[in-house]
């Protein structure tokens, strides 16, 4: 029975076999795919490494590994960008159509890398103190991280499904990596349930968009929606839509967030300061190539979905976040309000849009890493001293790290002259050049309204009066990993907020070559 | 000496000395280690000071005849954007600058912090640094970007250092104003964009005749046929005509005479009789523009701030330490109304024409419920604040009579204010320091024991009521004499508001000063020789700005002529003509003696009677 199956299998190949000739694989560009397989071959020789070695390593081996072999990935993407940017050559796809190389793939590879150095310098103290130490959270550091690389490089909805699963699962397990705590098991349930249900939307969706167009690839969708003017585009409508939930879902953009709070405050605190950055600009690249390039052409229709997701986004982010208590809450709201403002910029469908949506990612990635470092060190031992009154006095005890959390918070709330402030600038120029003013007065509004947040965090840091309430400098350690990577993010966030021009150039050259675009 | 100054701004750049050298000064207070706190604050002074020295040089060295800018310096930032780092300075800007420059300084003298001295030190040189930058950018997104940082040092100030409510005040201060200015940033970027499509639209023609030429001029190249000098020099000058035009720009000189273009040519076509050319649409005219004026109207009525959104001035002024209340009431209120006259008259000088009815009534109805209010007050901080609320009224009023004794009456009364509001909230300082109370009750009969404190509180808060001889007079009377010339009533109805001021201040000084002093007053010391050391550049100031107020008014108004001849020139605003002899003639010589006022008073009426 089981042969006969296997024959009736066979039998449409065989038939094709004789009137073709045998499938020609595809032709494999490895170059493009380096910073792929770094990334890749880190995790499987780190795996490999601490199996087969008896004796831990020194402390700090698993964070430099990973350190850097994420920087190593984005060091090779230098020579794909220099090809990218050569006039006489450009973007182009590679695997058989599968990967889109172009300037923006390249750009949010070396974002998502940066998120992995600096989650894996946060993890390696808070590891120690919890009593977590091993490989396991930085090969699955970088293995997520591979995915997110495959979806901002996806130039075919199977590929950037591949790629959303590869992110997802590593992440699911991340969220439940603390097992001494319950709320962190419940995170990791949590979020692997709803992102499953968020995943079978998308892979819906990719049917569906399959069944309008005929094609999974971004490109090919593009060409047939430009050629065929379709008289019934019911099918392709509720595709779209099913693809815009499982990616919206990812972003954490609003009606879709409701996992984030609670997955936000249960999750290991360095993961978390990945899921903010990494994932969201991985769920971002994976949503600008879908609609930019294979919707490209179907842009009336949903310009205004994104419209109205930014503006309830927006507001749910900034409004939410102002009646917690517990600062990983508000920073998971508030990263729903800066999602609302990448929407903002995505919507408005112009180079401009896609410029200001990759410096929204690449800078937001710092503040928000920065952001969870320091709650990393005061959530102290057991990581649960999260709430506002934990952070009382903290400019008494640790004068530097409150200042450098005012600082990123006060970045994240659109202050001048730091990044935080050109981010929300140019994603209200791109919005305000589309003609959407609109949008663009809602999102400052909200910014306003989620200051307040980030105003009560310095509150509680500075303007408490209470000498005993200043918590004892010693139970505060800041570890090595996290004195680097704040280092990183105030450089960051200072030279991009005096020189924008250091990340808005490279933003701009990413932009024009999109592929197919 | 004169001539020796004038000459060297152009190799040194004045301006943007001043904005980083107290940010440096900043940054080398982070430096200083803990335990030799007691060089902070000398260290503060003299970065402060420096930056003084600097406005008082530009003071010096600027061009009274001059209506420009001068000392203007221009940097590209934001490539992309064309954002630039343009600063000057004008008559407008001028005394401002100078302002800031002198307050801080002497409230670094005046006041030192209880605790933390050296974040307290580094924010107030921030803050400064802040001020002086949004008087002197000349591009509307770097006067954006001044005009919110100032937030940050002012927020920290008041929650660091200040009484009791001061979280709550610091909040509400934040917040309230960042509320103001979100949708400036709005309008600021709509209004780029706008003016670039227009710069576009404009260059279409030159575009289109440019290709044409192109074309004809390679055919006939390529075939051998010689191409005339003529046609080769109109090729460069249509390349130089369409480059650059689709250019984004925030540069405020730029936009404004843009727009004025745009309205100066409809505005010849209405007096031509064709009413309808309002009515064409134009991206720079009046449908956009009108939004615009709003988004930053809504800032700068804040910030002023103009009822009914004056509700976080008496909370962050009374919670606040004596210095931030000194340079919130002294210089950033400023900035509101300063921002009314520079990025409102100038840059919409049509949208300001439409709704100056509605400012000036609100200007009026802060002067009369500022006024109102302070009287009932029992704190005495809180009562300085309201009255800070009457006196931007009147501000708001001149500026909005459009007029040029109207503006520059306001712009005087901006300096008058900072300088008498200022040493107001210092003398309270002084009484706190030894009252420990800010409650009018519980202080009487302050000046059997403290006789030269009462003395110089008499002089300063003459000087804020208006008397004349005192810098306060020349200011509110200029106001009131070119308010009555457009906005006839609400000049009448402000003038109510001046009798008011002498109220609810004579009161509260009768209150604390005079009556049967108890223990507690009776061992009250008097003012110590420090103390009047830096006041009395203060008192010198209210003196001699109110005896002779020409050499302020001189430089004040070629830029305010200017200005009010662009409204001219671009609505149907006509100055009436009792107005135009402007008052530096006429007006000033009168004024050389304090008895002159009334003098003109009556000419003008005489003139609005013609």
């Amino acid at each position: 029975m089981f042969a006969s199956v296997l024959s009736s299998l066979s039998a449409p190949l065989q038939s094709a076999d004789e009137t073709f000739e045998p499938i020609a694989t595809p032709e494999i560009e490895w170059f493009t795919v380096v910073p792929l397989l770094v990334l890749v071959g880190a995790a499987l020789g780190l795996m490999t490494v601490t199996a087969v070695t008896r004796r831990r390593p020194f402390h700090g081996f698993y964070p430099l590994v990973t350190s850097v072999a994420a920087v190593a990935a984005a060091v090779t993407t230098w020579p794909i960008w220099d090809r990218v940017q050569d006039a006489d050559r450009g973007p182009f796809t590679a695997l058989a159509g599968a990967v889109g190389v172009d300037g923006f793939s390249v750009f949010m590879t070396v974002v998502i890398c940066a998120s992995v150095v600096l989650a894996s310098l946060l993890a390696d103290g808070y590891l120690r103190r919890e009593g977590l130490d091993g490989p396991e959270l930085y090969i699955l550091l970088l293995l997520s991280a591979s995915g997110g690389v495959i979806m901002s490089a996806a130039n075919d909805l199977i590929v950037l499904f591949l790629g959303l699963e590869i992110l997802s699962l590593a992440v699911y397990v991340l969220a439940a990596m603390h097992l001494r705590r319950v709320t962190s098991q419940e995170a990791g349930i949590k979020y692997f349930v709803l992102g499953s249900f968020a995943s079978a939307f998308l892979l819906y969706g990719i049917a569906l968009t399959y069944g309008a167009t005929g094609s999974t690839n971004l490109v090919e969708i593009l060409d047939y929606l430009s050629r065929v003017a379709l008289f019934d585009n019911g099918l392709l409508l509720a595709g779209m839509a099913m693809l815009l939930v499982g990616l919206l879902f990812k972003v954490a953009a609003a009606p879709f967030h409701a996992w984030t709070p609670d997955v936000y405050q249960g999750s290991p605190t360095p993961v978390v300061a990945y899921m903010a950055s990494g994932v969201k600009a991985a769920g971002f690249a994976g949503l600008i190539r879908v609609l930019y390039l294979g919707f490209d052409t179907y842009r009336v229709d949903w310009q205004p979905v994104i419209y109205a997701v930014a503006v309830l986004t927006l507001l749910v982010g900034s409004f939410m976040a102002v009646v917690q208590t517990d600062v990983k809450r508000m920073l998971a709201y508030s990263s729903i309000n800066h999602a609302g403002f990448v929407l903002v910029a995505v919507q408005a469908a112009t180079d401009r849009g896609v410029q200001a949506s990759m410096f929204y990612l690449a800078s937001y990635t710092f503040l928000v890493a920065g952001s969870f470092g320091i709650a990393t060190v005061v959530g102290r031992a057991g990581d649960a001293r999260h709430s506002l009154d934990d952070y009382r006095g903290l400019a008494r005890s640790r004068p530097v790290l409150a200042l450098v959390f005012s600082l990123l918070l006060f970045s994240q709330a659109g202050v001048p002259f730091t990044s935080g402030f050109f981010a929300k600038f140019y994603a209200i120029a791109a919005s305000v050049d589309a003609g959407s003013y609109p949008l663009a007065a809602v999102a400052m509004l909200s910014a306003v309204v989620a200051a307040f947040l980030y105003l009560r965090i310095t509150v509680s840091m500075w303007m408490s009066d209470d000498e005993a309430e200043v918590p004892d400098r010693r139970t505060l350690p800041v570890p090595t990993g996290v004195g680097i990577a704040l280092l990183l993010c105030v450089v960051v966030t200072l030279g991009v907020g005096l020189f924008p021009h250091l990340l808005t150039g490279p933003a701009g050259d990413a932009t024009a070559v999109l592929v197919g675009f | 000496m004169m001539l020796a100054a004038a000459s060297a701004p152009a190799s040194f750049p004045l301006l943007t000395a001043a904005i980083l050298v107290p940010l440096a000064g900043a940054l080398v207070l982070a430096l200083i280690p803990s335990r030799r706190a007691e060089l902070l604050r000398p260290t503060a002074l003299l970065f402060s000071a420096t930056t003084g020295a600097f406005t008082l040089w530009m003071l010096a060295a600027f061009d009274r005849h001059d209506a420009g800018f001068q000392f203007e310096s221009t940097h590209t930032w934001v490539d992309d954007f064309g954002i630039q780092w343009h600063v000057g300075v004008d008559g407008i800007s001028l005394f401002l600058i100078v302002l800031t420059g002198v307050l801080f300084p002497l409230t670094f003298l005046a006041v030192s912090p209880k605790h933390d001295p050296k974040p307290y030190h580094a924010w107030l040189l921030m803050l400064q640094a802040g001020c002086i930058g949004a008087f002197a950018a000349l591009d509307l997104f770097l006067f954006f970007i001044f005009f919110e940082i100032v937030l940050v040092p002012m927020y920290f100030l008041i929650g660091g250092w200040g009484y009791g409510q001061r979280v709550y005040a610091a909040l509400k201060f934040f917040l309230y104003t960042m509320f103001g200015s979100a949708l400036m940033l709005v309008g600021i970027v709509s209004l780029a964009f706008i003016h670039r499509d227009d710069a576009m639209e404009r260059a279409t023609p030159a575009q289109e005749e440019l290709t044409a030429l192109q074309e004809s001029v390679d055919v006939r190249e390529s075939s051998g046929v010689d191409v005339p000098q003529e046609e080769l020099d109109r090729l460069d000058e249509l390349r130089a005509q369409v480059e650059g035009a689709d250019q984004l720009t925030f540069d405020l000189v730029d936009i404004a005479e843009g727009r004025a273009d745009v309205l100066a040519q409809e505005q010849e076509a209405i007096e031509a009789g064709d009413m309808d050319a309002r009515d064409s649409w134009n991206p720079l005219d009046w449908e956009a523009a009108k939004w615009i004026f709003l988004a930053l109207a809504l800032a700068f009525a804040v910030k002023v701030p103009l009822f009914p959104l004056h509700t976080w001035l008496p909370d962050a002024h009374t919670q606040a330490p004596t210095a931030g209340s000194v340079i919130l009431a002294g210089v950033m209120l400023k900035l509101g109304t300063y921002g009314f006259v520079r990025f409102g008259l100038y840059l919409f000088p049509d949208a300001s024409a439409f709704f100056a009815p509605v400012i000036a009534t609100l200007g009026v109805i802060g002067i009369l419920y500022g006024a109102v209010v302070a009287t009932m007050q029992r704190d005495i901080k809180r009562l300085v604040a309201y009255s800070s609320v009457a006196h931007l009224g009147f501000i708001a009023l001149g500026t909005f009579a459009m007029t040029t004794q109207g503006i520059g009456g306001g712009v005087l009364q901006m300096v008058n204010h900072g300088i008498s509001t200022g040493a107001l909230f210092l003398l309270l300082g002084m009484i706190y320091e030894r009252r420990h109370t800010y409650e009018i009750s519980a202080m009487s009969g302050l000046q059997k024991a403290a006789p030269v404190l009462a003395g110089v509180f008499t002089l300063v808060m003459l000087s804020s009521i208006g008397l004349p001889g005192l810098n306060g007079f020349i200011g509110e009377f200029l106001v009131l004499a070119g308010a009555y010339l457009t906005l006839k009533w609400w000049a009448v109805v402000a003038a109510a508001g001046v009798i008011l001021a002498a109220l609810y201040l004579l009161w509260a000084y009768q209150r604390v000063f005079h009556g049967t002093p108890t223990d507690d007053d009776l061992a009250t010391p008097d003012m110590r020789a420090g103390e009047l050391a830096y006041m009395a550049p203060l008192l010198a100031l209210i003196v001699f700005l109110g005896v002779y107020p020409k050499p302020v008014l001189e430089r004040i108004e070629p830029a305010i002529a200017s200005l009010v001849e662009h409204i001219e020139s671009t609505t149907d605003f006509v100055e009436p003509d009792a107005a135009t002899s402007g008052f530096s003639g006429e007006l000033v010589d009168s004024h050389a003696g304090d008895e002159g006022g009334t003098d003109h008073g009556a000419a003008t009426d005489h003139g609005e009677g013609e």
